[in-house]
Parts: structure tokens; C-alpha cells; sequence
């Protein structure tokens, strides 16, 4: 916008542009604070004098080596993974699945499908939790792996569900046909027309329904056990009991993982955008 | 044609769910091969102290392994487990009332105490335990207390000294911990309020007098922060977040003798109740699970924890064991709260008022601390 | 023709089926056992049937006949011998506190009574309770297979001696004032979310396309963070001896006892929050703003109009839809947010959903948990239908 430059008006412009950087400070701030603190020598949360001075005495790999020799991180971890890569698996595979029915103009009662599709993810956690918690207690799911990926995939289909349908949204259903007419089969016409178009959206999905896992940790807490601790589970109680360092080597962990995934499905919706 | 290679990659990444999974299985199916009991318990210092006294030994003696996790109390869990049929907690440490109450609804197994060890003496554990420590299905542990204590160097001149003073703003200014539950707490306001031991269960019998808790309790309220497991009000005390606070006497002991925490209990209002042990109705491991109770259940289990965190026996035969703090030689009785000069100033917690009136006086609580 | 179209519509059906009944199983089928569990609780007419029925005919006033305190016995001492009764004496007590040792006491002494002349004398001798009319009331009250009293509970309202729906004395109330005070904060952060949002969306709608994709991938970088970490940081930074503190104190701002309890209370929460939520209101107000053709605001100031005029009356209204979507969106997630408030709200910190969450987890009541679930859930279905109204489900957009 041109704005032609009185006083008043360059003052206003600075002090919205000063507000909008203190905003960014709020949102990034916070997270990247974590970052040094986790190399802390101490076992405080806040910077030692020794940390202002840059002093690499003050600095170390501590809560790191206290993490990675835990075993209960380590089963943590492992519990994560394993919940994490079926429930993805599940909600991709349905997701994908869904989406490419919905996309398809004959689809008879799409809003209310879409409604039922998307109500996982707009239903408060803990409501969902708690209506688990009675529903898999009865169905003998309480405490099991099984029942925790399945409340992840269901918390985690709708991701998929979007993301796909917003690929789909710019395809050209003659591919399709054009496809099917020259003699593809269904399956083939997927695998060699579809697919490649949509994986974007797919992978997008996919890393959003792991994500959504990976951070659940209200359902963890309804359903899960002692064996289904989960990273964010352990850090839930780290943080209610005693909030060690450790911790923040684990949310530095998180946030390097957070930034992967972030640019991996920004880089992914450029391309799929064109 | 860059497009094909992403459905290359989608078998492998199945092919590590079938990895995981099948790993999940083999490790869920370990866990069922070895012998062993999970007991649960309030962790922190309690934890260390039952781990050395009992588990370690424990083991040693049956080679049934133990595995320990953590709680904060409640019967919440275990309804849960017992009522799907997926019992995964085998014993665990209950509050006087929760042990009752488990045990009425079942979620408990009921324990004969004809089948406890007898005292060293050969007294039958049944007189040999003090009363009430034995219901139908628990055990007592150890007695423990909930007192309060200050930090030292926050009080230059006089120091706190009565369960009145805790309450007391102007002479003592700062931030106090109570534990975020009404029991107890609402003990220790009458008290403070003038209520004579004796009568504080009877005062709690009225609305009046639970009123009159409340209204004490509001004296303090902007000043009060709420902790909930034990291991918080040391550590709320050390990093100076409370200048005094409510908390288990083992746990601030602990912090005093090998943290050398400038801490202090105050044994005045001190509000005495046992631990008891329980078994989970249902548990895989019936027989470990009795065998490791009863194990505990030896005057020397409870003599041994005492050398770890200054709890003291729930058997007649434990108080002549009372003695020195295992790593530092420190003399335990003078940190008991069953100590006669401690437990003279004790208040025995109700635990049957408490099971009457957990419900009504939880939501009370709420409905107050909301305000 | 028909044949031709139905081929293709029951593909696409077919399609979305498995995961149309995935969902309907591990999800919808939760929801009603929660919705039927805030209404039917069999427990107590199960257990004491008999007593049930004889006290259908009684009139609510006198003492029961002889026959209800011999059935009750009975019935009492058999359901304690299955230990079912502990359950029973829970429920009743919820009515009517007091009445749960006064059943199990009961029911222990009676065990050994096996013959006597009078079962009210015996069970009146043991608890003079068993002679008030009101303990009955409880019993019966505690006994209706369907019922309203989770919802009468979870809305502080209470039956009075005739029977009348009352509400709950002023210091008992519970629900409401938290319900209330859940609706007041999820505005407060959505309002706060709007001030602090809608400028920086500005900002990076008429940015360059470079610079637009950095400064959204700034707002991104939260949106992907772990919600633990997040909530994590506030504390490392707001606590007492936190960063915060520590920095004012260092610079001479506060003195050292003077430290500023930012943390563990509603601040907490709403900042927490407010950071958590910040990115859901960014986004949906910046694809609102990208499609506003910023031929508009010159044409507005070509024909005289100052800047703030020409944002009011040409700017502003076109980015209400995005406005609407963003507050709605962090209306219905802040009504029912459990984790931040439970960990950095401190005691007048807490919502809604840490009370559900409390019921369900340490009191163990089961039905008001689901009766407060159900509630909510109401809630934000209602948001949730104006929302549709509004942007349109299928316009439901990631990043």
C-alpha cells in the first residue's frame, strides 16, 4: 500500500510493524527458549551467568546422555513409534480411501459424510477420551496397544481425509476416464493416474495423523496403561511431578522433529499447489 | 518418472508397522513369561525407600522380579483394570480410606491375616499389628504424617512453631503448599481455629463446622499454592516458591538429611495415618502378589524402610527396631511421628468420616477453590 | 441411464464406507456409551430389586413397613456377600452424603443377625438413620434406572424434600459458575487472538510472496510444535524462578521477594492458550485477506478516503468471513482444552474439561463426568453447526 508520508502516518507504520515483531517474539520465542536451556550444565531452568558469557563449561550434553540412558524414555519411545506408524498406516489407508469417494461428484450425501468424517477432529480430546475410556473399557481395548491406535487413527483420519481431498480438489476427473478408456482397470488406473497426483496430500496426511499421535497424550491418559507410556505421556507427568531438565532435552528433541515435519509438508503443498 | 518411487516406499514403511508390531507382541509376551509382581506406589523417596527395604530383598530372597510404577492415590486405575478384566497393577499402596472402599466394591483381595509372618517374637500377626492396621483386604505399612514444615533461612526472628501459626499471615508472611485435596486440610484449619483434637471429627459432623474450615481456610487462600504428589512440597520449599508448606514428614526429612535442606517440621496438628498394601482383585499373579505382601508384611520390612525415610512401624514389635538412617547414621526417633513426644501433639485421622464424606466435601472444595 | 449413475455414485460410496464405519466404531460408538452413561445407571436396581419395588407403594413420609426393612436386609447382606454392595452404597451416598458407612455398617452387623422379632428394630438399633424418611428417599432416588439426576447435579441443580427442582445455595454451586467462567475465558482468547492475529495477518497478506512464506512458516512453527513443549516453555519461562522473573529481577524492575506469579493460575492459562491458538486464527483470516484484491483500498483513497476510513468501510468487511472462521475456530477449541489449563492453570486456572477430567479420573463419578461430557459436547456442536453456517465444513483448511 502507498501511503503517503506524514508524521502521524510513519508513526503508525512503525508501531504496527514493532507489533507484529513482538507477536512473532510471542509465538517463537517461547519455543526456541527451550533450546539453550536444555544444554544447561545445571539443573535449573533458567540462564546461568555462565550461559550469558557463552562460558562452554556451562554448557553440556547431560540431559541428553540422563534421556538416552533412561529406560523409560527409551520404552516411551519405542511405544510412540509403534502406536504412531500403525495408527498412520490405519487412518492413511482409510483416509485416502474416503477421500477419493468424496471427491467423486456422484457421492451421494457428502456434507453429512464429510460431517461424520470430520467430527474426530473438532470433538473436544477429552470428551472423545472420555467416551472412550467407557466404550474400550467394555470391549476389553482399555490398556492395549490395539486400543490406542485405533483412538489415534480415529483422532487422526480426519488430517488425512483433508489434506487428500484438497489435492483432489484440482484433479481432472478425464484423467480418469481417459485412463479407464484406454483398457486400466481400477486398480491400475489408481496406482498409475491417482496415486501420483494425490501423494502429496497423501504424505501430508500421513505426517499430520503421526503428528497428531505422536502429541496425543488425552486419550494416553483415559486408555493407556503402564506399558502403553507414550513420549508425550512421560513428559505429562514429568511435568507434573518433577520438572527436571530432562525434559527440555526431550522438547528440544520434539521441536527439531516438529521442524522437519513443518517443511516437509509446506515443501510438499508448494508442489501439490503447483 | 520420479511419481512411481513413492509407491516403492510405501512397502517398506509397511513392512516396519509388521516389524513393530511383531516386536510389540514378542516383548508384551516377555513381560507375561518372567515371574514377577508390579507394585505401585507413591514414588519419589517412598518409592527409593520401599525399593531398598523391601523390593531388593524381596527378589533376592524369591527371584520374583518386581517392577514399581508411580501414583498419586485414588481407586481410579484400579476400577479401571478390574472392571476390563485387564489387571496389570498386582499390589499397590492405598490411602486408610481408598483400601476400604476398594475393598467394598471388590477391587480388592480380601487377605487372611492368619497367614502373616508373626512378630519376631512369635506374637500372631494379628495382635502383633497395632488396631486397625489390618482390614479385610489391606495391610498396614507404616505410620506416616502430614505436618507441616518452614524453610529456615525465610524467617529471620521467630520461628513457626504451631499448626495456628501456619495459618497466621502477619507473623509469618508468605506463600504457603497444601496438598489440593480437603482432607486433612480442613483438620488442620480447625485446629488452628481452636478446635480441641477431640473434637474436630465431631465439628466436622455439622455444616456449621465444616463452614467454619472454610472460613478459616479463606484466611489464607490468595497466599496458599496446591501441590499434589508428594515429592512437590520439598521441592516447592527449596526453589522458594513456598516460605512454608503442608507435606508427608518422610518426604521433608529426606530432603533435610541427605539434600541438607535448611527445613523444619512442625509436629503441632500433626494429622497421623497409616499406608496400607493391597492386592489388585484379579491379579495374574495371585500367589507372588501374597507372597510379596507378606514379605512386607515382616516386622523387618517395616523396621528396614524406616532406615531409609522416617516412617515407623504399623507392628508392636517394629518400635523396638526404630534406629539409625542407613547412609548417614542419623538417629531415626526423633523424626518419627509416632515418637511420644510427637505423637502427643497428633490428631488420628477419621478414615471412616473421610469415606462418608470424600464426595460431598471434594466437591465443596472445588466449588471453594474455584471461587 | 439410472444404471449409469448409480455405478459411480455406489463406487464413491463404497469408497468412503470403511472408513465412514471405522469412525462410527471407534469413535461414534464411544460417544453414546458416554451419552447412555449420563442417563442410565442400573446399579442400584439391580442390586436392592425388591426393596425397589415394596418402596414404590410407600408414601414417602412415614417410616417404611416392616416388610421393606427385611426385604432391604436381605437383599442388603446378599449384595454384600457379592460384593456388590460397596458399589451400591457409593451411588447412595452421592444422594445423600453420609449414608454409605451407615449402609455398610448395616450390612456387616446384619450378616450375623439370623433370626430377630423386628428387622426395623434391629436395623434402626445399628443406625438410627434407617428410621428417617430421608434415607429412603436416597435409596429410591438412587435407585431409578433412568435418570436425571447427573444433569440436575451438573447443572447445580437439586430436588428438594417434595421434589421440586431447586438450585443448589450459593456456596455449593459448582458447575455453573465453572461453565460460565469456560465461556468468559474462551471469548477473552478469542478476542485476544483477534487483536494480536488479525494485524499480523495484515502483514503477511501484502507482504512479498518470499517474504509471506517465511513469515507463515513463522506462525507454522508453533501449529506443528508438541502441545507439551509448548506448555513446557511457559512454565520455564513464567514460573516464579522462571525466565521472566529472573530477567526483571536481574534488570532491577522487581525486587527479588517480589516476584511476579504469573504461572499456576488463570494468567497461565490465558497466555498459554492464547499462544497455543494464535496460529488458528492467523491462517483462516490470511486466506481471507489473500483474495481481497488490493484494488480496493487504492480505489478508496484515489476517491479521498483516509486509511483508517477506507479499512473500515472497504477492508474490514471483506475479511469478516475469515474473522468469523478464526474466532469460531478458537471458540470450539478453547471451550473444550484440557491440557494446558491442567497443567499451567493452578487452582482458578481450571475449565470445564478438568472437572470432566476429575470425575472421570479421581472422584469416580462416572455418570456426572458423562452428564458435564455431554454438555459440552453440546456446545460445541451448536459452534459447531453455526460454523457450517458460517464458512462451510468443506472449506476446513490445514496450514
Amino acid at each position: 500500500m502507498t501511503v503517503s508520508g506524514s508524521g502521524w502516518e510513519r508513526a503508525g507504520r512503525v508501531s504496527y510493524l514493532a507489533f507484529c515483531i513482538a507477536v512473532f517474539l510471542f509465538l517463537i520465542a517461547p519455543i526456541l527458549v527451550i533450546v539453550p536451556l536444555s544444554f544447561n550444565v545445571e539443573p535449573y531452568f533458567t540462564f546461568t551467568e555462565g550461559m550469558l558469557r557463552l562460558d562452554p563449561e556451562a554448557y553440556s550434553l547431560r540431559w541428553y546422555r540422563t534421556v538416552a540412558e533412561d529406560e523409560e524414555w527409551r520404552r516411551a519411545l519405542v511405544n510412540s513409534l509403534i502406536i504412531g506408524i500403525a495408527a498412520t498406516a490405519l487412518a492413511t489407508t482409510l483416509g485416502t480411501l474416503a477421500a477419493l469417494g468424496l471427491a467423486s461428484p456422484a457421492m451421494p450425501g457428502r456434507p453429512l459424510a464429510m460431517s461424520l468424517l470430520i467430527s474426530p477432529m473438532v470433538t473436544p480430546v477429552i470428551i472423545s477420551a472420555a467416551g472412550m475410556f467407557f466404550f474400550y473399557s467394555k470391549m476389553g481395548l482399555a490398556q492395549t496397544h490395539l486400543g490406542l491406535i485405533l483412538a489415534h487413527a480415529a483422532l487422526g483420519t480426519p488430517f488425512v481425509v483433508i489434506t487428500v481431498t484438497a489435492t483432489l480438489a484440482g484433479f481432472d476427473a478425464n484423467l480418469t476416464r481417459a485412463a479407464a478408456s484406454l483398457g486400466a482397470g481400477p486398480v491400475r488406473t489408481f496406482a498409475r493416474v491417482q496415486l501420483p497426483i494425490i501423494a502429496p496430500g497423501v504424505v501430508s496426511g500421513a505426517l499430520f495423523a503421526f503428528a497428531t499421535s505422536f502429541d496425543e497424550v488425552v486419550t494416553v491418559l483415559f486408555i493407556g496403561g503402564l506399558d502403553q507410556r507414550t513420549v508425550p505421556r512421560q513428559m505429562w507427568s514429568g511435568i507434573r511431578e518433577e520438572i527436571s531438565p530432562a525434559i527440555l532435552a526431550v522438547a528440544t528433541f520434539l521441536i527439531a522433529f516438529a521442524l522437519i515435519f513443518m517443511l516437509v509438508v509446506e515443501r510438499l503443498r508448494r508442489r501439490a499447489s503447483g | 518418472m520420479t511419481k512411481y518411487r513413492f509407491k516403492d516406499r510405501i512397502t517398506p514403511s509397511a513392512g516396519a508397522v509388521a516389524i513393530f508390531s511383531l516386536a510389540a507382541l514378542s516383548w508384551s509376551q516377555n513381560a507375561l513369561g518372567a515371574e514377577s509382581v508390579t507394585a505401585v506406589s507413591w514414588g519419589g523417596s517412598y518409592a527409593r525407600a520401599c525399593t531398598k527395604a523391601i523390593h531388593e530383598p524381596f527378589t533376592a530372597e524369591t527371584g520374583i522380579e518386581v517392577r514399581m510404577e508411580d501414583y498419586n492415590g485414588g481407586l481410579a486405575q484400579i476400577r479401571a483394570q478390574v472392571e476390563t478384566g485387564n489387571v496389570h497393577w498386582d499390589v499397590v499402596d492405598l490411602e486408610m480410606a481408598d483400601a476400604v472402599l476398594g475393598c467394598d466394591e471388590g477391587l480388592l483381595e480380601p487377605i487372611d491375616a492368619a497367614h502373616l509372618p508373626p512378630g519376631p517374637d512369635g506374637t500372631p500377626a494379628e495382635e502383633d499389628f497395632f488396631p486397625e492396621t489390618l482390614t479385610e483386604c489391606g495391610i498396614g505399612v507404616v505410620y506416616y504424617s502430614t505436618i507441616y514444615a518452614y524453610n529456615e533461612e525465610k524467617f529471620s526472628g521467630s520461628k513457626p512453631a504451631t499448626i495456628g501459626d501456619f495459618f497466621d499471615l502477619e507473623k509469618f508472611p508468605g506463600r504457603r503448599g497444601m496438598r489440593r485435596t480437603p482432607v486433612v486440610n480442613l483438620e488442620f484449619a480447625l485446629m488452628a481455629d481452636g478446635v480441641p483434637m477431640k473434637q474436630v471429627y465431631a465439628t466436622l459432623d455439622t455444616p456449621e463446622g465444616v463452614d467454619r474450615a472454610f472460613r478459616k481456610l479463606d484466611t489464607i487462600k490468595e497466599q496458599i499454592i496446591w501441590w499434589e504428589a508428594g515429592a512437590q512440597p520439598p521441592q516447592m520449599l527449596a526453589d522458594g516458591e513456598v516460605v512454608m508448606s503442608t507435606a508427608y514428614n518422610g518426604r521433608i526429612f529426606n530432603a533435610q538429611i541427605l539434600e541438607k535442606q535448611p527445613f523444619v517440621v512442625v509436629w503441632d496438628g500433626q494429622v497421623l495415618d497409616w499406608g496400607q498394601t493391597g492386592i489388585v482383585a484379579g491379579t495374574r499373579n495371585l500367589e507372588a502378589a501374597r507372597k510379596f505382601v507378606a514379605f512386607g508384611a515382616r516386622t523387618e520390612s517395616m523396621a528396614a524402610i524406616g532406615r531409609y525415610i522416617s516412617y515407623s512401624p504399623v507392628r508392636r514389635s517394629g518400635t523396638a527396631l526404630i534406629s539409625t538412617h542407613l547412609e548417614t547414621g542419623v538417629d531415626m526417633k526423633p523424626h518419627m511421628p509416632t515418637t511420644p513426644a510427637n505423637v502427643a501433639r497428633a490428631l488420628h485421622s477419621d478414615w471412616e468420616w473421610w469415606s462418608d464424606h470424600s464426595d460431598e466435601m471434594n466437591e465443596r472444595f472445588s466449588a471453594w477453590l474455584a471461587r | 441411464m439410472a444404471g449409469a449413475l448409480r455405478k459411480p455414485q455406489l463406487r464413491a460410496a463404497a469408497l468412503v464406507l470403511p472408513l465412514s464405519a471405522f469412525i462410527l466404531a471407534t469413535f461414534v460408538a464411544p460417544l453414546v456409551t458416554m451419552l447412555t452413561r449420563s442417563v442410565y445407571d442400573p446399579m442400584v436396581a439391580d442390586t436392592l430389586p425388591e426393596t425397589l419395588a415394596l418402596l414404590h407403594d410407600w408414601d414417602g413420609q412415614s417410616t417404611p413397613s416392616e416388610a421393606v426393612f427385611e426385604t432391604a436386609s436381605r437383599e442388603m447382606v446378599r449384595a454384600r456377600e457379592d460384593r456388590s454392595l460397596g458399589r451400591v452404597a457409593t451411588r447412595v451416598n452421592r444422594v445423600e452424603s453420609g449414608l454409605r458407612s451407615v449402609i455398610m455398617k448395616s450390612a456387616r452387623r446384619l450378616h450375623r443377625v439370623k433370626e430377630v422379632d423386628s428387622w426395623r428394630e434391629a436395623m434402626i438399633s445399628i443406625e438410627p438413620e434407617w428410621g428417617e424418611a430421608k434415607t429412603w428417599r436416597a435409596i429410591q432416588r438412587a435407585g431409578e434406572r433412568i435418570t436425571t439426576r447427573h444433569y440436575l447435579h451438573a447443572l447445580d441443580l437439586q430436588r428438594d424434600a417434595d421434589g421440586s427442582i431447586v438450585l443448589q445455595p450459593p456456596q455449593r454451586r459448582v458447575y455453573l459458575p465453572l461453565l460460565k467462567r469456560t465461556l468468559a475465558v474462551s471469548l477473552g482468547i478469542t478476542v485476544l487472538c483477534l487483536l494480536l492475529g488479525y494485524p499480523l495477518a495484515y502483514l503477511i497478506a501484502h507482504a512479498p510472496p518470499r517474504r509471506a512464506n517465511l513469515l507463515l512458516l513463522l506462525v507454522l512453527v508453533p501449529f506443528w510444535t508438541s502441545l507439551l513443549v509448548r506448555t513446557t516453555s511457559w512454565i520455564v519461562l513464567l514460573q516464579t524462578e522462571g525466565v521472566v522473573n529472573d530477567t526483571l529481577v536481574a534488570l532491577g524492575l522487581i525486587a527479588d521477594e517480589n516476584r511476579i506469579s504469573m504461572i499456576y493460575n488463570m494468567t497461565g492459562t490465558v497466555v498459554a492458550m492464547t499462544h497455543v491458538l494464535l496460529p488458528f486464527m492467523v491462517l483462516p483470516v490470511y486466506s481471507v485477506m489473500r483474495t481481497i484484491p488490493p484494488l480496493y483500498m487504492s480505489a478508496a483513497a484515489s476517491l479521498g478516503a483516509s486509511f483508517p476510513q477506507a479499512f473500515r468501510r472497504v477492508y474490514w468487511p471483506q475479511t469478516l468471513p475469515g474473522v468469523g472462521a478464526g474466532s469460531l475456530l478458537v471458540f470450539i477449541l478453547s471451550i473444550g482444552y484440557y491440557i494446558t489449563p491442567a497443567l499451567v492453570g493452578g487452582q482458578s486456572g481450571q475449565l470445564i474439561s478438568n472437572m470432566i477430567a476429575y470425575h472421570m479420573q479421581q472422584s469416580l463419578n462416572w455418570g456426572l463426568a458423562a452428564a458435564l461430557g455431554s454438555i459440552l459436547l453440546g456446545c460445541v456442536v451448536a459452534l459447531y453447526l453455526l460454523y457450517d453456517r458460517v464458512v462451510g465444513i468443506d472449506r476446513m483448511r490445514l496450514g
